[in-house]
């Protein structure tokens, strides 16, 4: 007897979206397969991987995740020119953190010119974060859409309270839309209709399903992503066909577990942080993820290596 | 697969006696499809019949157990291919190489290692499971020295892994109590390991070159006797691990292929020499579907990570996460530290604790049960509710950590705050904490 290969019968495809401009421009989406299925479908473009660029000096990072930055952790510029350049990464994911109301506060105005010459410094295409407070991004990511005019960043998290004042903005300036949700396919879906009454082309949509880290909830983001892609590719539900970005570098480097020092039980600090991190993302590779966030050189290296491996 | 009615009906002697409890053959026959009834209730049934209908109403994936006790390992019995369409519930083996080849120093590391790695979490202990014992020295004596070692020192199910029949004998006549998995039956030694696995009672891994083969060799290991089976295709490059993982769980659920409806094993240690890489490769088996995953060593930087994953992977996504109800301090809290209140699904303890560790200010948390809803939904559901809350605060006795008489609440449920006073009563004084818990640390920073 000859063993028949189970295929799944697809029905749908991810848009393809292009993010950034000129000759870095990449293009995520465009599957037709579930991840890495590569026997039954096709994974045109590769899972690409943003490095984390803050815009205030960390002061409660762990010991191994500011090492590779601590040079830059003051100068979002040089921060950013050392991801690209030293550790190559596909993107900059520039964290407006200080702008949190919560927190520093940081004024639109300031912050919109750091994002400015951030994305003015790298040729490779930039995610610009909001801190997450959906007022305060409304007013910001407004004004970094405008002063950035044309640039085709990625501005998020566009959530359901502040999705029309960014959306105009990423209309008007031609940017693409992290569309945020908490961690529910059904939600997920809603925002991205609202997004396509509004007037924002599907090319100019990703989906950020809201990233649980190892430990943390991890097993809801995956299995929301693994329902998106199920519904998507099998269900010809097209709202849902967009591809997902992940931020989950943060998510991991603030649990106690990655901050915890050497000690037998827990092993060498620096590697068990940079696993956590890296098997993280791997997890999400495996449920559909196109753009993870991610911030230690040596996690993006390994799971670079398990990407090529997986499409070899 | 699952016969219907009509199909089951056939097979009885359709005589109408009655002793199984219903009147009719034929009634006997549907409830036994809707899984309403015992097959054994029928003293009449063919030993013939029988045979097909257990058959039939096997599980598509068989479950498959190692090792015996408390630390027996079941693997196999899986039902879906997406662990939200129902759940994953057998969570794969994580094994440890050990060679007779390594030097005492080495085998010893690993089996301290295997016996010390062991981890608190949310009321659970996350252990590996399992030492693979593999004979590389080509001496029958020495591995079997070994085997007993291994016995001798720890709980671990075993893996036996040897070429030589003689080799796995001897160590089986000083193993085979403890329910080994013999690896591995192959194309050329198939009949003596079935013989094996058979005069042992033990579970045998059959090793192929291909998925063609491997259906060819698990039906000539089922032809001799052996129902307890493990597969290995002998991929061992990342991509081919990973499709023939998908491959044998879709044969097995999708196609109902008998002859591939085991659980698998894979060699992650036989894959690459970096250890980092190989805790990425063993992750992704975790995801997609392993049943055994065996390991060059143990560290704590990387088993940690990997026992965490199999645990959220494997998580019933039907059954929130609990916490016991009580108090939990979080950083040296004293008498004069802040209380905080919040419901008891793991993933909220979780991150308020962890926002209020961040915090830098100790204080005490009060989780309270409300059967595992977040704060929201609790709150909706009427279960964390201002005289819920009132009667919880004042019999968890929390008065006895603390001077003085202020809680935070949740800012979501900010009105549960009068009720939650008026059954406090007025010595209390209850604060409006923030909505996220990301804003705690600012919210604490602040003092209350
Ligand atoms: S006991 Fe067996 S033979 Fe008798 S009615 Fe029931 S099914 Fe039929």
């Amino acid at each position: 007897m000859t063993f028949a290969i189970p295929k799944t019968a697809y029905t749908g495809k991810i848009k393809e979206v292009v993010l950034g401009r000129g000759p870095k421009a990449i293009t995520v989406g465009g599957e037709t397969s579930y991840p890495f299925h590569l026997f039954e479908g096709e994974m045109p473009h590769t899972p690409r991987i943003a490095i984390e660029v803050y815009d205030t000096p960390p002061d409660d990072w762990a010991e191994a995740s500011l090492e590779p930055y601590r040079d830059v952790v003051g100068d979002p510029v040089a921060w950013a020119k050392k991801a690209a350049g030293v550790y190559g990464a596909d993107m900059i994911a520039l964290q407006l953190v200080s702008t949190d109301p919560n927190g520093l506060n940081t004024p639109s105005d300031q912050a919109t010119e750091t994002a400015k010459k951030v994305a003015a410094a790298v040729d490779i295409p930039v995610i610009v974060n909001g801190s997450g407070s959906p007022e305060k991004d409304a007013e910001l990511l407004r004004k970094v859409a405008e002063a950035c005019d044309g640039m085709n960043l990625v501005v998020g998290p566009v959530v359901v309270e502040n999705y029309k004042q960014i959306g105009a903005g990423a209309i008007a300036y031609k940017h693409t839309l992290a569309a945020n949700s908490p961690i529910d396919i059904n939600l997920a879906k809603q925002l991205n209709i609202l997004l396509g009454n509004l007037g924002v082309p599907d090319g100019q949509i990703v989906v950020d399903p809201t990233t649980g880290g190892l430990g943390y909830g991890i097993e809801y983001t995956y299995s929301v992503m693994e329902r998106d892609r199920m519904a998507a590719l099998t269900q010809q539900d097209e709202r849902l066909q967009f591809p997902i970005i992940c931020d989950l570098g943060k998510e991991i480097w603030k649990t106690k577990e990655a901050k915890a020092e050497d000690s037998p039980l827990m092993g060498n600090a620096a590697k068990r942080g940079v696993l956590m991190e890296a098997v993280t993302a791997q997890l999400l590779l495996l449920a559909g993820a196109d753009v993870l966030i991610m911030r230690h050189p040596e996690a993006i290296r390994l799971v670079r290596e398990m990407i090529a491996d997986l499409m070899a | 697969m699952a016969l219907t009615g009509i199909q089951i009906f056939k097979l009885l002697p359709k005589t109408n006696c009655g002793e199984c409890g219903v009147p009719t053959c034929l009634a006997f026959a549907m409830n036994l499809a809707a899984a309403k009834a015992e097959l054994a209730s029928c003293p009449y049934i063919s030993a013939e019949s029988k045979a097909q209908l257990s058959e039939a109403s096997a599980p598509p994936i068989r479950p498959v157990a190692i090792g015996t006790g408390d630390n027996v390992v079941k693997i196999g019995g899986e039902t879906v291919l997406f662990r939200h369409e129902k759940t994953f519930v057998n969570k794969p083996g994580l094994a440890v190489m050990i060679s007779d080849a390594m030097t005492d120093d080495e085998v010893n590391g690993r089996i301290k290692r295997f016996k010390e790695l062991r981890y608190d979490w949310i009321g659970l202990v996350l252990r590996p499971e399992m030492i693979a014992v593999k004979n590389e020295s080509g001496d029958a004596g020495r591995y079997e020295t070994l085997v007993k070692k291994v016995m001798d020192e720890t709980d671990a199910a075993l893996i036996l892994m040897s070429d030589s029949a003689e080799a796995l004998k001897a160590a089986l006549q000083v193993s085979a109590q403890r329910v080994p998995l013999i690896y591995a039956a192959a194309e050329g030694n198939a009949e003596a390991m079935a013989g094996l696995a058979k005069e042992y009672k033990c579970p045998l891994a059959a090793k192929a070159d291909n998925m063609d083969s491997l259906a060819a060799l698990t039906d000539k290991i089922s032809a001799a006797g052996v129902k307890d089976i493990v597969l290995d295709s002998g991929a061992r490059t990342v991509r081919r691990v990973f499709e023939d993982q998908v491959f044998v769980r879709r044969a097995a659920l999708v196609q109902k292929n008998r002859s591939l409806g085991f659980p698998t094993i894979a060699f992650p240690c036989e894959m690459t020499k970096d250890p980092m890489k190989e805790t990425l490769i063993a992750a992704t088996l975790i995801a997609k579907y392993a049943g055994i995953i065996v390991l060059s060593d143990f560290q704590g930087e990387s088993l940690f990570p990997l026992l965490v994953s199999r645990l959220n992977i494997y998580t019933d996504p039907q059954r929130p996460m609990m916490m016991q109800q009580g108090i939990y301090p979080v950083g040296n809290p004293t008498e004069d530290s802040p209380v905080l209140i919040t419901t008891n699904f793991a993933l909220t303890y979780f991150i308020v604790s962890g926002e209020i560790e961040a915090s830098r200010v100790p204080s005490w948390l009060l989780v309270m049960d409300t059967e595992g809803l977040s704060v929201l939904t609790a709150w909706a559901a009427g279960k964390f509710v201002g005289d819920a809350i009132g009667q919880f605060v004042k019999k968890s006795g929390i008065t006895e950590k603390v001077k003085h008489r202020k809680i935070v609440i949740p800012g979501f449920v900010a009105a549960v705050s009068g009720d939650l006073e008026e059954e406090l009563g007025s010595e209390w004084e209850v604060k409006i904490g923030p909505r996220e818990a990301a804003h705690l640390a600012p919210f604490l920073k602040q003092g209350l």
